[in-house]
């Protein structure tokens, strides 16, 4: 081989390593959560530990317990999770998978991790990240933005309960919020197993938070994997709220929109038309 | 002193090979079923109810880990909207069920015997049952917690070692709790979640030491009687709880006096490190009254109409520290009784120092290992030797988890122990249970034990 030759091939060959690293998305094996460092194989011992038996040892929701459980654990090696603060379909943060480890999933079988520690919870999401090649083929989505929320008053609650009637939420979550809307008994999810929607009477927790931005996040990031799409294309931020606000006054709080809610019910309640296959919503 | 354990250590194979010949003395050691009335406990109910692996609460089970103490701190409540009854198959029922077949070789010096009044040594072994524990706990309504502990002895006698109601999150707070009933103290280092089963190695000094001649019967490794107001943060890493107990060190019936004990425990645990769990302290007091002037009729103190209460006082910190996996758990202590409780006109105090360490190499292999001390630091009475009652205790063991499922559990279990008592009968209750001739002497008795320690 020729001198020139020699050194066109080592340069050809720097080149390749080089464009090779610079297209290979951040290794999946770290994740960071504020000033936090994860490591996969510190997670590990921790997720047989504490997930493999529901999860399964491959993350393949295939744990002993997974026939148990109702719902069914979430299958890691699909890439894919309900709770997130990025657009549908696009994968979430480590700060969604961590914030999910920590509170845990109400009505299901998901229990708050918040007696770990920031970093024990931090390596497990590392090497649950670990399961699905999607996080070597693509980064995380970019986190939608929330708008401050307005003020709730007896117009927004209003407006979110026409919203509530014409995006037909009730035909899942039925018309007083209970979850036993006309669709409900045939959900299933992206695994064709049996899913219920939300029940707003269940309490103060959502699937994905308890404040209202998460309540906002949730309708304009949809739970993929479960019948619950995005809105984002169809809601304004501004109508967004206004729905947010209607469901707090479904649950069983104390909550602003809930006393707003009730003081005007008590004199208007009998202008309302129901909501539901005949109703109008207003 | 650990070079001397491990001279005295050396006639192992001599115990072993003695284990071997038929059982002359045909005793047990007396103290035996007291030492499982304190078995430990872990309740598989709740791997069932949840679905959970027994490792997601225990470091290696029975021991909690800092997830399974939240969970208790909880009210055995996981918080995820599934807690209350309501939510469980008609089939599911919250018992679970343990115990312990065993072989295992109890070794004393010194022991009186009719034979040898100036003591010999006794060696007593064989296989042997430890009894059952019939665990029953569960929430019977959302933050309204029960626990039932039924245990059934080896020998068929009954015992009922807990029984409470316990109302959770008080005004939606986890600072309030409370627990009425029967129940174990707050102890940071739990005896009834200990991971060591023998003779000699199943009771903590620091727990259940009293001076040659006490009246007093208080142990902290025995579940008491009273209320306890509980609380501690979200992730329970702040933890207090405050107790009123009858003076009667957990006998059911009237109690035998009329003033009620206290105790107090506070601790706080750091996400320090990378270990498997937060590096926590903690610190502990009570202070208890025994009475010693009772109405009699016949001759016989009538129940509850105990008087002239004297004080006895226990106070002490601990703490559970990580490095990776190896845990370490020192705890010191300092008791002290009136000098009404015996033996004599002074009162008697001592200090206990221990090092619990266990190096959970896989949630389903715990090498472990602890070492204790109980100097007296005053007699009750000038005339008993300044020693007299002191003891050493060291103890190894190994448990080995085949299997780890949220329906069962099964440990291999060894484990060998021994003490080092001046003057006194171990704790254990082994050999003849009397008192060696003088009260200088040193009783040195041995543990080995080989067992399958299994919950259902």
């Amino acid at each position: 081989m020729r001198p020139q030759t020699r050194w066109l091939s080592l340069v050809s060959a720097c080149g390749a390593v080089l464009l090779l690293g610079s297209v290979s998305p951040a290794p999946a094996q770290e994740t960071h959560v504020g000033s936090l460092t994860g490591r996969a194989g510190a997670g590990k011992p921790l997720y047989t530990r504490y997930c493999a038996g529901c999860h399964g040892d491959d993350g393949d929701a295939q744990g002993e317990n997974a026939q148990w459980i109702d719902p069914k654990p979430r299958d890691f090696t699909t890439g894919t999770f309900k709770c997130r603060s990025t657009p549908s379909g696009s994968l979430p943060t480590d700060q969604d998978l961590f914030n999910s480890v920590t509170r845990g999933f109400v009505t299901t079988n998901m229990p708050p991790w918040v007696a770990l520690t920031a970093q024990n919870r931090v390596d497990v999401v590392s090497y649950i990240k670990t399961f699905s090649s999607r996080w070597q083929r693509a980064r995380p989505g970019t986190p939608i933005t929330i708008p401050p929320e307005p003020a709730p008053t007896i117009q927004s609650i209003l407006h979110g309960r026409e919203l509530y009637q014409r995006m037909e939420c009730w035909k899942c979550h039925g018309p007083a919020g209970h979850g036993d809307g006309p669709s409900a008994k045939t959900l299933t999810d992206s695994k064709d197993d049996p899913i219920r929607p939300y029940n707003f009477q269940t309490g103060s927790r959502f699937m994905c938070g308890t404040t209202n931005q998460d309540l906002y996040r949730i309708f304009m990031t949809g739970l993929d994997g479960s019948p619950m799409p995005s809105f984002d294309d169809q809601l304004k931020p501004a109508d967004a709220w206004d729905l947010v606000h209607f469901l707090r006054t479904l649950q069983p709080l104390k909550t602003p929109e809930a006393t707003i809610w009730r003081a005007w019910f008590t004199t208007h309640g009998r202008e309302l038309k129901p909501i539901g296959q005949e109703g109008g919503g207003q | 002193m650990v070079r001397r354990f491990l001279k005295a250590a050396a006639p192992l194979a001599t115990l072993l090979c003695a284990a071997m010949a038929p059982n002359r003395a045909g005793i047990t050691a007396r103290s035996y079923t007291a030492a499982y009335a304190a078995l430990t406990t872990r309740i598989p109910a709740f791997a069932r109810k949840y679905g959970l692996r027994c490792s997601a609460c225990h470091t290696a089970w029975p021991e909690l880990s800092a997830f399974g103490q939240r969970f208790k701190d909880n009210g055995y409540q996981l918080g995820n909207d599934r807690d209350s009854p309501i939510w469980q198959s008609n089939a599911y029922w919250p018992i679970a069920m343990r115990t312990t077949p065993q072989w295992r070789l109890e070794n004393t010096t010194n022991q009186v015997t009719d034979a040898a009044p100036a003591g010999k040594t006794l060696t007593q072994a064989g296989f042997d049952l430890s009894g059952v524990d019939f665990l029953l706990l569960g929430t019977l309504y959302k933050d309204i917690t029960f626990g039932l502990v039924p245990t059934l002895d080896a020998d068929g006698t009954t015992g009922l070692e807990a029984a409470f109601v316990r109302f959770d999150n008080l005004g939606n707070s986890p600072w309030a709790n409370l627990k009425v009933g029967k129940f174990e103290l707050d102890n940071l280092l739990s005896e009834k979640r200990i991971t060591w089963l023998s003779a000699n190695g199943g009771f903590l000094y620091a727990y259940h030491f009293l001076p040659v001649g006490s009246a007093n019967n208080f142990g902290f490794g025995d579940n008491q009687i009273g209320a306890e107001f509980s609380g501690h943060s979200i992730n329970s890493y702040t933890r207090y709880s405050v107790s009123l107990l009858t003076a009667d060190d957990g006998t059911p019936g009237v109690p035998g006096g009329k003033s009620m004990d206290a105790m107090f425990t506070a601790s706080r645990a750091f996400a320090l490190g990378s270990g498997v769990g937060p590096q926590r302290v903690g610190v502990f007091g009570y202070l208890g009254h025994r009475p010693t002037v009772f109405d009699s009729s016949g001759g016989a103190p009538i129940p509850g109409t105990g008087s002239a209460n004297k004080s006895f006082v226990r106070f002490g910190a601990t703490a559970q520290l990580w490095v990776g996996n190896l845990e370490l758990i020192p705890l010191v202590s300092h008791a002290s009784d009136d000098a009404a409780l015996g033996p004599g006109a002074d009162k008697p105090a001592w200090n206990t120092a221990l090092l619990e360490a266990h190096y959970v190499a896989t949630p389903r292999l715990l090498v472990q290992g602890r070492y204790e001390i109980v100097r007296m630091s005053k007699q009750g009475d000038p005339v008993i030797p300044k020693t007299q009652g002191n003891a050493d205790a060291l103890t190894f063991g190994v448990r080995a988890y085949p299997f780890m499922f949220s329906r069962d559990g099964m440990a291999l279990h060894a484990e060998f122990a021994m003490t080092k008592t001046i003057g006194t009968v171990p704790l254990s209750g082994d050999g003849s249970g009397v008192d060696p001739v003088s009260p200088t002497t040193v009783v040195w008795s041995r543990s080995l034990l080989l067992a399958f320690d299994f919950a259902f």
